[in-house]
């Protein structure tokens, strides 16, 4: 048990070494000096006048941009874990850290519940195929929601706006909460924001739904051949019994490891999806950054992603073994 | 032996996506003759125009045709999705096969630098490279996002090699002296075709999705025409809110019909790998 911890920790703590690395190389690594572009562009809309080579060496200094690479990455690194990401061009002085974590609560707030529920309702969705006595309506649900699982999550997002939001407009297409409302911890405010979660919610439930629905069809079918499902059979237990607590139960636990791969790609989709509805999370924030080329906060966004994931998958492997012993077991 | 057709018989799902995909890189091909792809230029057009009798598909507000537009813009993102999941592949395959033929600590490495690789999620890295370079190309763009595809094929691989190195007729080869470079190439490359193929599709399919994404951010070619660059620009025209429809649903459809297609051939090659498995046993 503690070797398996160690394992897993030790791993979320190298991904996370390598995306800070990686954050910190890419930017050196391309062509092109950021300090002379951006005085570049000061002058051209003129700006900018006397010497500009020691104006260059200013702000070369000033960004500790003059240091050798190797102390520039421990400062890197050191503010990294304080998560000093410094502040934002586009409105200086606000800081970075402080734009990121006013976005991360909806992000949070949507892919978390959109997640949630299309884990859910697409395994119980996979099981019931599975289930030989299903009702054949089901057989039909199962073509659109697996052809639905191959596009990706935005192209729906555009197509439920079109659909839900401008040709039958019932549900609102853009922002976070009603245009011009101050938000309040009341009733009207939460019903305001839920309404505006429904459409970029929905574009990532639909989306992925099939993708559990047939990973968890897959497993039942093989759990429902394993011996003891022919044990419980002789035993002479319900079929619901037997479908539900033996069948489902266990094919259920892979469902989790998908769920830690899947991290990553469910974010990135939903980044997309906060785009097309200018859904003010993390994604949005960072269309917008790219938009006013706000490297800082693109890259404090960037981090923040990377940090993010491998978090949650530490915390999904941190919970496996209380859902599956034999982890525990063996490896004790 | 079977024919290459009877394969297909055997598995609609695979001939179905194929045939999509073919159609619609034929589509593209036949292009010049459909339309006149010029006006596919900034300003070729009148600018926001419905779809009329002289342009099918009517013109953003750049002024370029629609359909000219999205017969020039499949081809590229095709191109780009299917050179990515190539060099993507090629890394993949190659690393796979020495993680699962040597193990040890060449596999070790292998497996930990795959592990920490698909955690991080692509789109960030491919925004930080998206940002740093002053201009974004095809080719650039279709390198980055290849050497983000890699690891599902090199996980596969590395499995089927694993699997495959301890069947008797690899012992049979190596009592007859083959050397290791020569048993790979000659005794587990032409077994592990199958797997080849179907993690191709995955990574043409993880490339594809990773470029459009891109794209999607406005980060992509500025200076080409994809599909995702043209989605881009809708949303970015807010075409949607306009009722532009004619601008968005061709190519939210290339799009769609594309992904359906690669889910169709990969879903498709799954059964056919699996029931090779079956009738193996």
């Amino acid at each position: 048990m503690v070797g398996y911890l160690l394992r897993r920790i030790g791993m979320a703590v190298l991904v996370m070494f390598v995306a800070l690395s990686v954050n910190f190389a890419i930017p050196r690594l391309m062509p092109g000096d950021p300090v002379e572009q951006q005085l570049a562009a000061v002058s051209a809309a003129g700006g900018q006048t006397g010497d500009m080579a020691e104006a260059a060496a200013a702000m070369r200094a000033r960004l500790g941009l003059d240091r050798p690479l190797a102390v520039q990455y421990l400062a890197f690194l050191a503010n990294s874990i304080r998560f000093d990401l410094g502040v934002s061009v586009a409105s200086y002085p606000q800081p970075v850290a402080e734009i990121v974590l006013a976005g991360l609560p909806w992000t949070i707030g949507l892919l978390g519940t959109a997640t949630l529920l299309s884990f859910v309702v697409g395994s119980l969705l996979g099981a019931m195929l599975a289930w030989p006595r299903a009702p054949k309506l089901l057989k039909f649900l199962a073509l659109p929601v697996v052809v639905l699982s191959a596009v990706p999550y935005f192209i729906l997002g555009i197509v439920l706006m079109a659909l839900l939001g401008i040709l039958w407009p019932v549900l609102p297409v853009a922002g976070g909460y009603p245009f011009g409302m101050v938000p309040n911890a009341d009733f009207a405010t939460a019903l305001g924001i839920a309404k505006h979660g429904v459409l970029p919610g929905l574009s990532i439930v639909l989306a992925s739904l099939g993708t559990w629905a047939v990973a968890m069809r897959g497993m039942v079918v093989g759990v429902l051949g394993e011996d003891y499902i022919m044990l419980a059979e002789a035993k002479g237990l319900s079929e619901r019994r037997i479908f539900l607590a033996y069948g489902v139960r266990n094919a259920l636990l892979p469902q989790f490891t998908q769920l830690a791969l899947k991290l990553g790609l469910l974010v990135s989709g939903a980044i997309l999806v906060e785009v097309i509805f200018a859904y003010p999370g993390i994604g949005y924030r960072l269309y917008v950054a790219i938009g006013q080329k706000d490297v800082f906060v693109v890259q404090g966004i960037v981090m923040l992603l990377s940090l993010s994931i491998a978090l949650a998958m530490l915390l999904l492997d941190l919970i496996y073994p209380l859902i599956d012993p034999r982890v525990a077991a063996r490896s004790a | 032996m079977r024919g290459r057709f009877g394969l297909l018989k055997r598995e609609p799902l695979l001939a179905f996506g194929l045939a999509l995909l073919l159609l619609l890189g034929l589509l593209a091909v036949l292009a010049p003759l459909i339309v006149d792809t010029s006006l596919a230029a900034i300003g070729a057009a009148p600018p926001r125009r419905p779809p009329s009798a002289a342009h099918w598909l009517g013109s953003d507000t750049q002024g370029r045709d629609v359909l000219a537009s999205l017969l020039t813009a499949t081809p590229r993102t095709l191109e780009i999705g299917l050179l990515a999941g190539l060099i993507g592949l090629a890394i993949g395959g190659a690393l796979g096969l020495i993680a699962g033929w040597f193990r040890g600590p060449a596999d070790a490495i292998i497996r930990t630098v795959c592990d920490v690789m698909m955690t991080i999620p692509a789109i960030a890295v491919l925004v930080l490279v998206g940002t740093s370079v002053r201009s974004m190309t095809v080719g650039l763009m279709a390198l980055v996002v290849a050497l983000l595809s890699w690891m599902v094929p090199a996980r596969a691989i590395r499995a089927q090699v694993l699997s495959l190195r301890e069947r008797s007729w690899i012992d049979v080869a190596r009592l007859n002296g083959m050397s290791g470079p020569h048993i790979i190439l000659a005794e587990l490359l032409p077994n592990l075709a199958p797997y080849l193929a179907a993690s191709f599709v995955i990574a043409v399919s993880t490339a594809m999705l990773a470029t459009i994404g891109l794209e999607a951010l406005g980060l992509g070619p500025q200076n080409e025409l994809t599909l995702g660059m043209m989605i881009f620009w809708a949303q970015y025209s807010g075409a949607i809110l306009r009722g532009m429809w004619w601008w968005w649903v061709p190519p939210v459809v290339a799009l769609a019909l594309i992904f359906i297609a690669l889910l169709a051939i990969s879903l498709g090659m799954d059964r056919l790998v699996n029931a090779r498995l079956r009738s193996d046993a």
